[in-house]
């Protein structure tokens, strides 16, 4: 470790000399991004070209010879106990090859007392739609032909799939004693050991999920204005455009598994305990991934089911969900009812803040409502609460930012009403309060200035300024989003004999653009193009990679690449030092060349020089170091700063308020996330996070039908979904912070991305109408009942 | 089973299958065109759109038996080898896309638009992927792609008469 005097700040703006103490293994810092070549330059996605060909091979492309197609067998009903199973008609079908019956189900909450159910045949069904067993056969057809002959009786019992009934004393019991609900690589789970009484989960208090400090009494004594207010979010489902699945080709040597995954070192390890094999007889591939959002870590109910069809049918297995299945049984973004309390005093100092939430994942813990209360404002006096509530429906994950879309939504509304009340601009109370000593917080303050001139925020008029029934206004929301690090990152750098560049990492791409900054980064290093990078991606035999959750792959894979490429690039010079007369660390790698600083003439091409050394192959291996400053919390290989990342987004919106539809007009996305790498990249990041958000905050949700807890909209035309038509101008602006944590300053971006847009919407709603909207989605009911409600009531 | 002779990107072929299977059956599990996706099986997100006679078409939607005698192109046969149409080449100009799912059916309908109309508008485009679902929000870069290519077709056009 060294002492480094290195400038830390924001481009454009104030920079300031701090000391770092830094690994000495590690690389010079980077200059700015307007001084580097390859980093920050918006270059085209290095996959671009087999994506638009449709040569890009999804899990869902898999084919293998003799492979078998399977299909789930799902519960029709929502809460019962199965008394028998009869497959004897599914396994006489023509072209069935095996049948298998799960024995215990994945990714919901558990019981703490693991013999409470011990005494069970077979799984207990708590939601409709619950996985049971699996068929595979030569073919899709004769699979879901021979699924439907699956004969089961069921014992059925009493159910509730809503929120509020659920919470009642009388209600149904989803789970017969307290639970416990592990935490996915992306997020999710549930504090352990939190009380459970009937459905009512917690409760939770600490960590993440929630927090104290102070004396909020104290604080709402000290107030001079307190609000009180009830705020309630809907279920979204993830909806990726390739459903969950997985190819299982089990053999005696070796499992290969073809995953559709956030996570191939997920569905290795997950795969390994279940199957009780050594993970180094495991093999994860994951070439492509069509979208996640949170939901695909691990291997799922699916990927049991078609391990053991390969294992019973000694053949190569393809389970892919079906549309329905997606919608129904991998994952959702739990709901939410927040009940906001909040203090503060004339000049808009607050000085209390209590959050008392309930959600209910269906049969999954982790609906909390994040950490934005805790993280984002200094507030002195702050208790927050959260209950998670079990019904019979399908179990949570995390998705995009989890629990801080929801917590976001209640806490930037209520801060602007907070602001209308006390006749403050909202923008000035955020800068008023905004004030912690982190970099996320130092970045808002810039996004808000530039955010506020981009969208003409001046120029914003009073609530409900337009007269006619079509009423038009302009918001703002503020979003933080954790910093987060992958512990156990490597990567390795090879330059081969004939100059050729290899950069490996076993972690896949969700869509963020994996390979792309990867050679970028290595590109940078060596002096070379993007195209001279071989970027390979996606193989558990691949040194270890980073999860694609908690928006963590750039910032702990492009600094494990900068320092391979760095080693590779000393071994290099060393070995052509001597030739050209210099020292190795006088060589420099720019534009395709070697050569020595300040003298260019005295170099050769990248390609002459390897010749020159002549080697077979020069391979390093090179790890993401923890940050200079070290982390708040590790949890695992989930490793998160004490600085956050995030944005300032603003909203204009037009409500039609005869018919109750709101259409977003417009969205200045103002964001952070520490070195830009690549901002056509990071562009699309923002984009998608916006139109998320826009989707959450007008349309998405999942509609359970009360008697059957049947999800009565389990598909794409009839949940919808923010399309063509609806998407407004966006308009993206991100600035450059250098942190001065890593090798590369890299940070997430595809969250906090999407943690604003329905706050900012919902406080352009208030200014269009003069009237809130809390509840969401804002669909012509809950629009026309807002219109109707008296202000202040919720 | 039934035999089925079908013309996919100007080559004959023949498959043995179920007389009620999709055209999207057929071309991936068949054929092993695999760039055509489903992701909704139902005619909802357009995935799967291909070309019969040069008009778009949801393929999940459409039974093998009925593409008998047309031209079928998909998204493997709309680049020449490896020159790629240019409302391929926008796409990867304009990232307009992100995990490319959804990719092959917007590159189908947005090309058949810049070749039915190289006059498009921001309308036409959002008109022509209307029933098209990009679960991942690369809608704004779609439009831009799809007009930037639109251009370089009129230009194309103009340029070839000059």
């Amino acid at each position: 470790m060294s002492d480094r005097t290195v400038l830390t700040g924001i481009v454009g703006e104030t920079f300031q000399p701090i000391t770092r103490n830094v690994p000495a293994e590690e690389p010079p810092e980077l200059p700015p991004n307007a001084e580097l070549r390859v980093i920050g330059k918006p270059v085209n996605r290095v996959d671009a070209v087999p994506k638009v060909m449709g040569k890009a091979r999804y899990t869902y492309d898999v084919q293998l010879p003799g492979m078998l197609y399977a299909r789930i067998v799902s519960s029709t009903v929502p809460h019962a106990r199965i008394k028998s199973i009869d497959t004897s008609a599914a396994e006489a079908y023509p072209g069935v090859k095996a049948v298998h019956i799960l024995d215990r189900v994945l990714s919901i909450a558990q019981l703490r007392d693991p013999g409470a159910e011990a005494n069970e045949s077979y799984p207990l069904v708590r939601y409709n739609g619950q996985p049971i067993a699996a068929v595979a056969a030569v073919t899709a057809r004769a699979a879901k032909a021979a699924a439907k002959l699956v004969r089961i009786e069921y014992e059925r019992f009493p159910h509730v799939t809503g929120l509020e009934e659920a919470m009642r004393d009388d209600a149904p019991v989803v789970f017969s004693g307290p639970t416990e609900q592990a935490a996915t690589a992306g997020g999710g789970g549930a504090p352990p050991g939190l009380p459970q009484k009937g459905n009512l989960r917690g409760p939770a208090r600490g960590g993440l999920g929630g927090g104290g400090r102070g004396d909020v009494q104290q604080g709402f004594a000290q107030a001079d204005h307190v609000l009180t207010r009830e705020y309630r979010t809907q279920v979204q489902t993830h909806t990726p455009m390739e459903t969950h699945g997985l190819v299982a080709d089990w053999r005696d040597e070796e499992l290969t598994l073809y995953a559709s995954t956030q996570f191939t070192l997920s569905v290795r390890d997950e795969a390994a305990e279940v199957f009780k094999l050594p993970k180094e007889k495991i093999r994860v591939i994951s070439e492509f991934t069509g979208g996640g959002f949170g939901a695909k870590f691990g291997i799922g109910n699916y990927g049991v089911l078609a391990i053991h069809l390969s294992r019973k049918a000694r053949a190569p297995v393809r389970l892919v969900l079906d549309r329905r299945e997606e919608h129904v049984s991998v994952g959702n973004r739990p709901s939410s009812l927040q009940r906001v309390k909040l203090g503060a005093k004339r000049d808009g100092t607050i000085t209390a803040l209590q959050v008392e939430s309930f959600g209910t994942g269906g049969v999954a813990a982790g609906a909390g409502v994040g950490f934005a209360h805790t993280a984002m404002y200094p507030i002195p006096n702050l208790a927050v609460e959260h209950y998670d509530v079990f019904t019979d429906a399908g179990p949570c994950a995390a998705f995009r930012a989890p629990g801080q879309v929801q917590g976001i939504f209640a806490l930037e509304q209520a801060l602007d009403e907070l602001a209308h009340e006390l006749k403050m601009d909202p923008l000035a109370l955020r800068e008023k309060i905004d004030t912690n000593d982190t970099d996320d917080s130092r970045a808002r303050k810039v996004e808000r200035r530039v955010g506020a001139e981009r969208a003409g925020w001046s120029k914003h008029r009073p609530p409900a300024t337009d007269s006619g029934p079509i009423k038009r206004g302009m918001g703002v929301a503020q979003s933080q989003w954790a910093y987060v690090v992958h512990g156990t990152t490597t990567c390795e750098v090879r330059i081969r004999g004939d100059g050729s560049v290899i950069a490996l990492n076993g972690a896949q791409d969700i869509g963020t653009g994996t390979r792309t900054v990867m050679a970028q980064t290595v590109a940078e290093e060596l002096g070379l193009r993007v195209e001279d990078i071989d970027a390979r991606i996606g193989d558990s035999r691949y040194p270890a990679g980073a999860a694609s959750g908690g928006s963590r792959v750039t910032s702990s894979i492009t600094p494990a690449a900068r320092n391979a490429a760095y080693l590779a690039a000393r071994d290099l010079a060393g070995r052509v030092a001597q030739s050209l007369g210099a020292k190795p660390d006088e060589i420099v790698f720019q534009d395709g060349r070697i050569f020595v600083r300040g003298r260019p003439e005295r170099g050769m091409t990248f390609v002459e020089a390897v010749r020159k050394a002549n080697f077979d192959e020069i391979v390093h291996r090179a790890d993401r170091r923890e940050d200079y400053d070290g982390y708040r919390i590790k949890l695992g290989d989930l490793h998160i700063s004490r600085h956050g990342i995030g944005g300032v987004q603003f909203a204009e919106v037009a409500v039609d308020t005869e018919t109750g539809v709101v259409k977003v007009e417009r969205i200045v996305a103002v964001h952070d996330c520490g070195r830009p790498i690549n901002p056509k990249l990071i562009e699309s990041q923002i984009y998608g996070g916006v139109l998320q958000g826009v989707s959450f905050a007008l349309y998405e949700e999942r509609q359970l039908d009360p008697g059957t807890g049947v999800q009565l909209n389990a598909n794409i035309d009839q949940y919808k979904i923010v399309g063509a038509r609806e998407t407004p101008a966006i308009e993206v602006h991100v600035i450059e912070q250098l942190g001065r944590q890593s090798s590369t300053d890299a940070r997430g971006v595809a969250e906090p991305a999407n943690v604003a847009t329905a706050a900012a919407i919902a406080n352009a709603f208030y200014n269009a109408t003069g009237k809130r909207i809390r509840t969401l989605p804002m669909n012509p009911a809950n629009v026309l009942a807002a219109l109707r409600a008296d202000e202040g009531q919720p | 089973m039934m035999e089925l002779s079908l013309t996919v990107n100007g080559r004959a072929c023949t498959v043995h299958v179920d007389p009620a299977a999709t055209l999207v059956e057929v071309l991936r599990d068949e054929l092993g065109l695999t760039g055509t996706k489903i992701g909704c099986d139902r005619g909802a997100c357009s995935a799967c759109t291909v070309w019969l006679d040069g008009e778009v078409v949801a393929s999940c939607m459409t039974f093998a038996l009925d593409a008998r005698g047309k031209q079928i192109t998909t998204i493997e046969g709309l680049a020449k080898g490896e020159q790629l149409h240019p409302v391929q080449q926008a796409f990867v100009e304009n990232d307009a896309m992100q995990c490319g799912f959804c990719t092959p059916g917007m590159v189908m309908s947005c090309a058949h638009l810049v070749e039915r109309n190289p006059d498009c508008t921001l309308d036409d485009v959002r008109g022509a992927i209307s029933g098209h679902l990009c679960r991942c929000g690369a809608y704004p870069n779609i439009f831009k792609a799809t007009l930037a290519a639109a251009a370089a077709m009129r230009q194309r056009k103009n340029g070839g008469g000059a």
